[in-house]
């Protein structure tokens, strides 16, 4: 079953009204989807999932789910499971009457909990743990109880809150594919809200970047990567992030995989730049090249990411010839910061 | 030897590197502990002893003089039938007490964890009974449960609820009833004061979850809330069990033991005994009584504490 969440004009203010976490928020999911709320610690992305599962209520605006408005509902009658940062696990209570809890909540049938309970477990590959107490367990086993927990009432919707964060580098990437495969399987709308842009990239259908409040951007992966709507969600995304270069009250963007030395840049329309470097860093192949820019714009300190690939030698120091295919350069008010019209940058 | 005591320059200690007193964590942990460690020998273990010791003698307020009793004093103590009677008052006082102190004391916590206005204020109040001297308030307890003045009385007759009096002090049941009450009275705050530290350590996302979860206001008290309390609220029933078992003010104040033993506990039988009438061996004998369930108290205790962390 498939069901749509959205909200409507969304505001929640704190403290009397002094602090607006989210400020003016419209958003929907689609069908099915896996959806990515994604911005730095304290955009709002946390409160706005909690007005969906109703543990906060929203100052303005409405929630909607299935089509109803369930700002009223408590969050039990929401249809809703989520998953916190922590876990949250009932730490008296072992592995199986923890994820029997939501169905005994319901009133089910003592044999069809425990059913319903083991095909969750067998699902996420916890079975054999059922005996155990949350303190008993990994990070990632606690983390799939947590899901299992979820997951064991058929919601409609998951919300889940920065699940991979309590994880070690090395056990996210993995936690990360399954939760991939995991959503696609049972096939339910889903609502990830994480600071990790690796995270929001891999997970997500669509990504909603957020930064104080609001929405900046809201599209799939490839979009907000490639076509970024304003210099928030340009310099936010991408490691290193995009390059900014001020020209006429513009700024020219062009990612660091786009600046590479100009016989590499076959287009018909490229721009050069002469490029003094001052540093370079090899990082898993690649080489991050930090220097100047000039004649694009303004001189600016800027980054380039050579793929092992490209094996012209780049010297400290020097000033190398580099382009950028003019395609991939964007545009944006230096005022404002939102996108422009382009500007011929010659080449 | 003169190579011996010249020192080289490079270990010559730098005048203002000099270690402190203050830097010697072992000198000072003993300076620390002195002063608890004397009070404790002082005032606990040597009493103590001294009781052991009276227990097994003659000793009288009239004759201090030793004499090895063997266990006479305790033959004399168990052939009293006020004795028994005040053993099983005893019981009878604290397990109800405990019972009591801990089902308010949790009720109160819940209210005083809530958020309203004016909370300071109101658990400022809460914790009254428990500040004022016991004497103070037992004294005051003593004159609203008069035989004849009362002003519960009073106001019950003026609502016309009573003809006469109800001589609250002075019918047994209604003595040991009114002797329990006060006590409640009094340690149900210390006890919603534990049980509130409990309350607040719960993360909250483990309550949320069991929102989210469907959990209802009860299954969430007695799924989630009572069994992670449920260490706290046992070492508040502890404390209230022993400061219960060891308490004779109030009975002293308000009943002394009175009418006929009917409220008489182990601590004021020790107390009429052995200081007012004078025969310490039977005092010091009675009051021995108290202590293996103290001690088992304490075992409780340090156990209850210990699955707290575990958690």
């Amino acid at each position: 079953m498939t069901v749509v969440v959205e909200v409507r004009g969304l505001v929640k203010r704190f403290e009397g009204g002094r602090v607006s976490a989210v400020d003016g928020v419209d958003l929907a999911t689609q069908e099915g989807e896996y959806l990515v709320l994604l911005g730095p610690s304290g955009c709002g992305k946390t409160t706005l999932l909690r007005t969906i599962a109703g543990l906060e209520r929203p100052t303005e605006g409405e929630v909607l789910i299935d089509g109803q408005v369930v700002n009223d509902l408590p969050p039990r009658a929401r249809k809703i499971a989520m998953v916190f940062q922590s876990y949250a696990l009932y730490p008296h209570k072992n592995v199986l009457q923890n994820i029997v809890f939501p169905l005994k909540a319901e009133r089910m049938d003592k044999d069809e909990q425990v059913r319903k309970a083991r095909w969750a477990a067998e699902l996420l590959g916890i079975d054999a743990l059922l005996d155990r107490r949350p303190r008993q367990l990994s990070g990632g086993e606690r983390q799939r109880v947590a899901l299992a927990r979820a997951l064991v009432r058929e919601p409609h919707v998951f919300l889940l809150d920065e699940p991979l964060s309590n994880l070690d580098a090395k056990l996210r990437t993995s936690a990360r594919d399954e939760l991939k495969r995991f959503q696609e399987r049972v096939g339910t709308t889903t609502i990830y809200v994480t600071h990790d842009q690796a995270e929001a990239m891999g997970l997500g259908d669509r990504i909603a970047v957020m930064d104080r409040g609001q929405v900046r951007q809201l599209g799939p992966p490839v979009q907000v990567y490639d076509d970024p709507a304003d210099t928030f969600v340009a310099t936010f995304i991408g490691s290193p992030p995009m390059n900014l270069v001020p020209r006429d009250g513009r700024f020219v963007g062009f990612r660091p995989e786009h600046l590479l030395p100009v016989e590499h840049v076959h287009g018909p329309d490229r721009a050069t730049v002469p490029f003094q470097v001052e540093r370079i860093e090899y990082l898993s192949g690649d080489r991050h090249v930090y220097g100047t820019a000039t004649r694009i714009g303004e001189d600016t300190r800027v980054v380039a990411r050579l793929p092992a690939t490209v094996s012209t030698p780049i010297a400290t120091g020097e000033t190398h010839r580099f382009a950028v295919d003019a395609g991939r350069l964007r545009f944006f008010d230096a005022a404002t910061g939102l996108r422009a019209d382009p500007v011929p940058v010659g080449s | 030897m003169e190579a011996a005591t010249t020192r080289r320059p490079g270990l010559q200690t730098h005048p203002r590197a000099a270690r402190r007193f203050a830097d010697n964590d072992r000198q000072l942990a003993i300076w620390f502990l002195l002063p608890s460690v004397i009070y404790v020998i002082a005032l606990v273990a040597v009493p103590f002893i001294l009781a052991i010791g009276f227990a097994f003698s003659d000793v009288t307020a009239g004759d201090p003089s030793f004499h090895w009793a063997g266990l006479d004093t305790f033959r004399r103590a168990l052939d009293d039938p006020v004795f028994w009677r005040a053993l099983r008052n005893t019981f009878v006082f604290t397990v109800i007490s405990m019972v009591l102190i801990v089902v308010l004391g949790k009720i109160l916590a819940n209210i005083l964890v809530a958020d309203f206005r004016g909370k300071w204020f109101v658990r400022f109040l809460v914790l009254l009974p428990w500040t004022t001297p016991v004497a103070l308030s037992a004294v005051a307890w003593l004159w609203m449960l008069d035989s004849v003045y009362s002003p519960i009385d009073w106001v019950l007759r003026n609502v016309g609820l009573l003809h006469g009096n109800v001589y609250w002090l002075g019918r047994p049941g209604l003595a040991m009833a009114s002797v329990i009450a006060v006590h409640v009275w009094r340690l149900t705050p210390l006890a919603a004061v534990i049980i509130l530290a409990g309350l607040v350590a719960i993360p909250k996302d483990i309550e949320e979850a069991a929102r989210v979860d469907g959990a209802g206001y009860w299954r969430r008290m007695f799924e989630v809330t009572i069994p992670l309390t449920l260490p706290v609220a046992a070492v508040a029933a502890l404390f209230g069990a022993v400061l219960t078992f060891t308490d004779m003010t109030v009975v002293y104040v308000l009943t002394r033991g009175g009418p006929t033993n009917s409220t008489q506990v182990l601590a004021s039988w020790a107390f009429i005994r052995g200081i007012e009438g004078g025969d310490v061996a039977q005092g010091a004998a009675v009051a021995l009584f108290l202590f293996p369930l103290l001690l088992a108290a304490a075992i409780a205790i340090l156990r209850a504490v210990r699955r707290m962390e575990v958690l």
